[in-house]
């Protein structure tokens, strides 16, 4: 009996592992195919956003609880990591990792009110909270307010991770990032913490009624989301050199982190990767085609493309391929 | 009489001027089918959700295990020792039947393969092995009562409380779910079901406690509770009383 179960579940969960890996090895040769720098660096944007995705995924997926403001955890991871590099000449490697940890007390921080709040008011605090630290950010002389900080370059190096001519070493930086979140997202898939979240997503009075906690449960989960995001926010600062408010704490990159892992498919392991290689070339293509047209039409296309999905797809893009998996499934039995 | 499982006394609660139960007091004895019945707005759901934590009294106290568990919440007392299930059931739809029965075990288990046994085990005897990895959502009305009941019981409970679970099954699906709490009640688990249809819960109890307008009515072994005038009234009216 016991060893039937062990078939379904774990077969699942180790059949995902060697995905991922076949998906790591795939994503690692990519650009020594590629010539093109515009679109080397179009897939550099696109693991980027797939590992903040997914790291928005692992709160507003797996937890339920939809988030409007990662920007800020975004922001405080970009602007933690270069201000240690900046001022004090800690390397970005560590910075990183202060920056996440900054950005995941942040998240918690933000949750001890907002998750006494039951529903769609946690989407509307965590929104008006993301703007309002844009704004003082913006009007904050510390960090250079709205003027931003640039990150001076003293030639390639690992240790500092800078890249300013080479994008191989970015290429496989974003790639570890998302390869680091997608994983840690798999860990909590299979543990305590991911069945309690999920449990908490789907139905909160009977969680309660089996011991689970909420509160905590999500404050844990925003806790974890906010640091991986924090981690994307420091790794963009050293990709681009430069930060400000507007790029890294505005409302529109709170979205584009969501945007990923609802059109792919929310709380689904591959969901938020699938998005960001559907919707980053799209938004950056349409940016580049029509952007310089006429005001707008660029962001109009872009949403008419996500309505459409939306309409064709409301569980996402993956779920094409479960379709697939099931008829075969069917087929077979 | 031994020291009993679970002890009310004295509870009350209104809902704004409705009062939903007035002054309850009754004992339930460790290894008892105990029925909780009563016509509708009798205050059973109201008592049953007190007993889950899920609703404080307004007055009085319940004691579990000799421990007071009224007002410490929902959580604490399925960490306690007490199941529930919902009268609208209330599953996991995100998930299979396996990975619902889990999220119940990870109460005592730490590890995945540890829930994964003890979840195996529940599902197996609640009847629910063939629909193992089967989404929540497409179990049929009564698979999904049986999901319930085994992911309460995979928390381990010493008193599980059961609302309306054999309502609107069929005839067949009723005597199934009956055999199944009484392999519970075999397992050594004190139940307590709440039922507005008092025929079918009749054969299976050992006792029951009868409410009516928030107030208990009185309690009794079924052949006594059905002879009852009090009852009579209550639930066919006053003409009817021999």
């Amino acid at each position: 009996m016991a060893g039937v179960v062990r078939g379904t579940l774990a077969a699942r969960r180790r059949r995902e592992v060697l995905l991922g890996i076949a998906i790591l090895a795939f994503l690692a040769v990519l650009p020594l195919g590629i010539s093109n720098v515009y679109l080397r660096g179009l897939i550099v944007l696109a693991l980027l956003y797939a590992g903040l995705s997914q790291a928005w995924n692992i709160l507003g997926g797996y937890c339920g609880q939809i988030s409007l403001g990662h920007a800020l955890y975004f922001g405080i991871g970009a602007y933690t990591s270069t201000l240690l590099f900046t001022r004090l000449g800690i390397s970005p490697l560590l910075g990183m990792f202060a920056g996440g940890l900054f950005s995941g007390l942040a998240a918690f921080l933000v949750g001890l009110p907002c998750f006494r709040l039951s529903g769609h008011y946690y989407a509307i605090a965590t929104l008006v909270i993301g703007m309002m630290a844009a704004l003082l950010a913006a009007n904050w002389d510390f960090i250079n307010a709205a003027e931003g900080i640039t990150i001076s370059f003293h030639g390639e190096s690992w240790a500092d991770l800078a890249f300013r001519t080479a994008i191989l070493p970015f290429h496989y930086v974003m790639l570890a990032y998302a390869a680091l979140i997608w994983l840690i997202a798999w860990l909590i898939e299979g543990s305590r913490w991911g069945f309690f979240w999920r449990a908490v997503k789907d139905d909160v009075a009977a969680a309660r009624s089996l011991g689970i906690s909420i509160y905590p449960s999500k404050l844990a989960a925003a806790a974890i989301s906010g640091a991986a995001t924090g981690i994307g926010g420091a790794l963009y600062a050293q990709y681009v050199g430069f930060i400000d408010p507007e790029s890294t704490l505005d409302l529109s990159l709170s979205v584009l982190i969501a945007l990923p892992a609802v059109v792919g498919g929310i709380g689904t392991l591959w969901g938020p990767l699938l998005g960001a290689a559907v919707l980053i070339p799209v938004q950056q293509l349409s940016v580049a085609w029509l952007g310089s047209a006429a005001g707008g039409i660029d962001l109009m296309v872009y949403g008419a493309l996500i309505m459409a999905l939306a309409l064709a797809r409301p569980e996402g893009l993956v779920s094409f391929f479960q379709a697939r998996a099931r008829k075969e499934a069917a087929g077979h039995g | 009489m031994a020291e009993p499982l679970l002890a009310i006394r004295g509870i009350s609660k209104s809902f704004g001027s409705v009062a939903a139960n007035v002054d309850i007091s009754f004992e339930v004895a460790a290894g008892e089918i105990l029925g909780l019945i009563g016509p509708n707005g009798a205050g059973k759901s109201s008592l049953f959700n007190i007993i889950a934590g899920a609703i404080k009294p307004d007055r009085g106290e319940i004691l579990f295990e000799g421990r007071r568990i009224s007002g410490i919440g929902a959580v604490a007392c399925a960490r306690r020792g007490i199941g529930r299930t919902f009268q609208v059931v209330r599953s996991f739809d995100s998930m299979t039947v396996l990975e619902n029965v889990m999220v119940g075990a990870f109460l005592h288990a730490r590890r995945s393969a540890a829930a994964m046994r003890e979840a195996a085990g529940v599902i197996a005897f609640c009847g629910l092995a063939g629909r193992r990895d089967v989404a929540a959502h497409r179990l049929s009305p009564p698979d999904k009562r049986r999901l319930e009941i085994a992911r309460a019981l995979a928390t381990r409970p010493r008193l599980l409380l059961l609302d309306e679970m054999l309502t609107g099954l069929t005839p067949t699906e009723a005597r199934e779910g009956m055999q199944l709490v009484r392999d519970l009640r075999a397992q050594g688990i004190t139940i307590i079901m709440v039922e507005h249809v008092m025929e079918v819960l009749l054969p299976l109890i050992d006792r029951a406690i009868v409410l009516d307008l928030g107030r208990k009515l009185l309690e009794g072994r079924p052949a006594e509770i059905v002879r009852h005038p009090d009852v009579i009234r209550a639930y066919l009216g006053e003409r009817y009383v021999a």
